[in-house]
């Protein structure tokens, strides 16, 4: 408790001990009352999910009691639903097209930057074009080669679409990071005799700020999707979080306690990770999309 | 120094991976669907060149095309409030964030600020279905039921989901402002308003420009939402329906309406080209000009 913040700069420490300013009256007032409007909706379904239907419809904004506390929906949800083989597919789709995002648009990346050659700005172009292109509207040739190779219906379809998805901002944003590479350290390797793999994988920690952002940004997309899951992985087995939620709100239309906690588990994953990757996913869609 | 022999030979090998993943599941489907529109697959003979007989029949049919027409006209609405809404919205909060009178606070409320635009469709259409249900909710009139409310009121769900894109976007753009220009304008006697409009807006309008078209691109491939809360066929009346639903039924069929793989190759094509043009025009005709009064 006593050692000082020493990351906050003098000059914001100063701003703390400023007077309350009629200014700064109204900055802080919005902002409560967006924050309200931005989170009071969420805090509705949380606060509901723990509760009996009849307390559910008869104050819909009270805090769960004593009498009204319940954990019916959340068991509910794990008896009835198939909330574990949800999870467990939009871990596997999540994580691997994250691992294949960055290590296959890491390589590019450094490749680009490293051999101006003039082939290496054409192919940086065809990837910034990527960040506009609206890979949906492909989804009948996408349907009709997921079952040529026997791949519709399957996890992979979805790795592969959403990794191809990914990968033209993942480039980009990584371009940015490894034009700030000093080119001393690489002549330096190289003048060791270092093959090019070896120069790149000394780099490698330098960009590592780009590597996050990078699975930051791919997070958001994939999790949330709807479009590919319901067209390429639509069985029970292989239904994503998105999906299975979707289709068990169709489901158990009037069950509600069971439907709220059934939207709080598909919810809370996602905003505690971004509560603490937020730095990053900032960083990552101002330089990416900013080219 | 490396040779430009061995410097093509490590580029391709190191960009190869990502190229293919990239050509092969994004661009080649793409093209492919471009291709398949001038071609009839589903006969018995095989795949026939039918030049632009798909794109008639999408422009021409009377129940296709008014429904075609019905989805453009609508997503354009869906556009338009985004616009109007959510990117002023963000710039607002992205403004206020940066205002300098917040201190520690910052961080805390770009957090929280953001969390709606961390959420899935699914729960945002089930949450505001849940807040405006005319039974029991905070209105006592059918907003999703009314054929005339029902577009403005989802457009605004979806507003509601994601305007922490443009805040933090802006918010960043704003932080990369030079501190020395804005205590220069304090200096000067200008208040915050003032120092806002005429030092940092001007320095930030490309980004402003940018997540403008980037809606645009964004709301023109909207699906979930609408999908979520009203189904392939939203209603009341297909008053809902927009490009990405309408293309979703031409290939996955619905009721009274079969799977025509043919026909939705044409509608890709149809909202590929409507993104790209405006995109492209953009670019030519504003983001440059923007360009250049950035430092």
């Amino acid at each position: 408790m006593s050692a000082p913040d020493l990351t906050i700069p003098a000059a914001r420490r100063r701003q703390d001990r400023e007077p309350w300013t009629m200014e700064r009256i109204i900055v802080h007032a919005l902002l409560i009352l967006f924050v309200l409007l931005a989170i009071g909706p969420v805090l509705i379904v949380i606060i509901n999910s723990l509760k009996t239907t009849p307390a559910i419809f008869g104050g819909p904004f009270d805090l769960p009691t004593a009498k009204t506390f319940s954990l019916e929906g959340y068991r509910r949800v794990f008896t009835r639903g198939n909330f574990i083989v949800n999870y467990r597919n939009s871990l596997i789709v999540t994580v691997t097209t994250i691992g294949l995002t960055v290590v296959l648009s890491t390589l590019a990346a450094f490749a680009l930057v490293e051999y101006r050659v003039r082939l290496a700005s054409l192919l940086g172009g065809l990837f910034v074009l990527g960040i506009m292109l609206p890979i949906r509207l492909g989804t009948i040739p996408l349907i009709q080669m997921m079952l040529a190779w026997r791949l519709m219906d399957t996890l992979a379809a979805l790795i592969l679409v959403y990794t191809a998805m990914s990968i033209p901002i993942a480039v980009t944003l990584m371009v940015t990071y490894f034009r700030t590479v000093p080119t001393d350290l690489k002549e330096a390797a190289r003048m060791d005799g270092a093959s090019e793999l070896r120069t790149f994988w000394i780099v490698l920690p330098l960009v590592r700020p780009g590597l996050a952002a990078v699975a930051a940004l791919t997070m958001l997309p994939v999790w949330n999707d709807l479009w590919f899951p319901l067209i390429l992985a639509p069985s029970r087995q292989n239904q994503t979080v998105t999906l299975g939620v979707q289709q068990f709100v169709g489901q158990f239309m009037n069950d509600y306690p069971a439907l709220l906690a059934a939207l709080t588990l598909g919810a809370v994953p996602l905003v505690l990770l971004f509560t603490l990757f937020s730095r990053q996913f900032i960083s990552g869609l101002s330089k990416g999309y900013s080219k | 120094m490396i040779s430009p022999a061995a410097a093509y030979r490590n580029l391709l090998l190191f960009v190869l991976p990502a190229l293919a993943v990239y050509l092969v599941f994004a661009v080649l489907p793409l093209a492919t669907s471009i291709v398949m529109s001038f071609f009839q697959t589903s006969g018995a003979s095989g795949d026939t060149f039918v030049g632009f007989a798909n794109y008639v029949r999408l422009f021409t049919h009377p129940t296709i095309s008014a429904r075609f027409w019905n989805a453009l006209l609508n997503n354009m609405q869906y556009f338009a409030i985004h616009l109007i809404v959510e990117v002023p919205m963000g710039l607002l909060l992205a403004a206020l964030l940066t205002s300098g009178k917040l201190a520690r606070s910052e961080g805390i409320y770009r957090t929280l600020l953001f969390i709606p635009a961390t959420l899935s469709v699914v729960i945002v259409g089930f949450v505001w279905r849940l807040i405006i249900n005319p039974l029991w909710g905070l209105v006592g009139f059918p907003l999703l039921g009314t054929e005339s409310t029902a577009l403005t009121t989802i457009s605004l769900m979806s507003v509601w989901q994601y305007f922490g894109i443009p805040m933090v976007f802006l918010y960043s753009a704003l932080l990369a402002v030079p501190n020395e220009l804005v205590e220069a304008a304090n200096i000067d006697g200008a208040g915050g308003w003032t120092t806002f409009w005429k030092i940092k807006f001007p320095l930030i309008a490309p980004q402003f420009g940018l997540i403008a078209i980037l809606t645009y691109i964004w709301t023109f491939n909207g699906f979930d939402l609408v999908f979520a809360l009203n189904g392939s066929a939203p209603g009341p009346n297909y008053s809902t329906d927009i490009l990405g639903t309408y293309f979703y039924r031409t290939f996955f069929g619905s009721s009274g309406q079969l799977a025509d793989l043919d026909l939705g190759s044409a509608v890709a094509t149809v909202i590929f080209l409507t993104v790209l043009l405006v995109t492209a025009a953009y670019f030519w005709l504003i983001q440059r000009r923007l360009k250049s009064y950035s430092v």
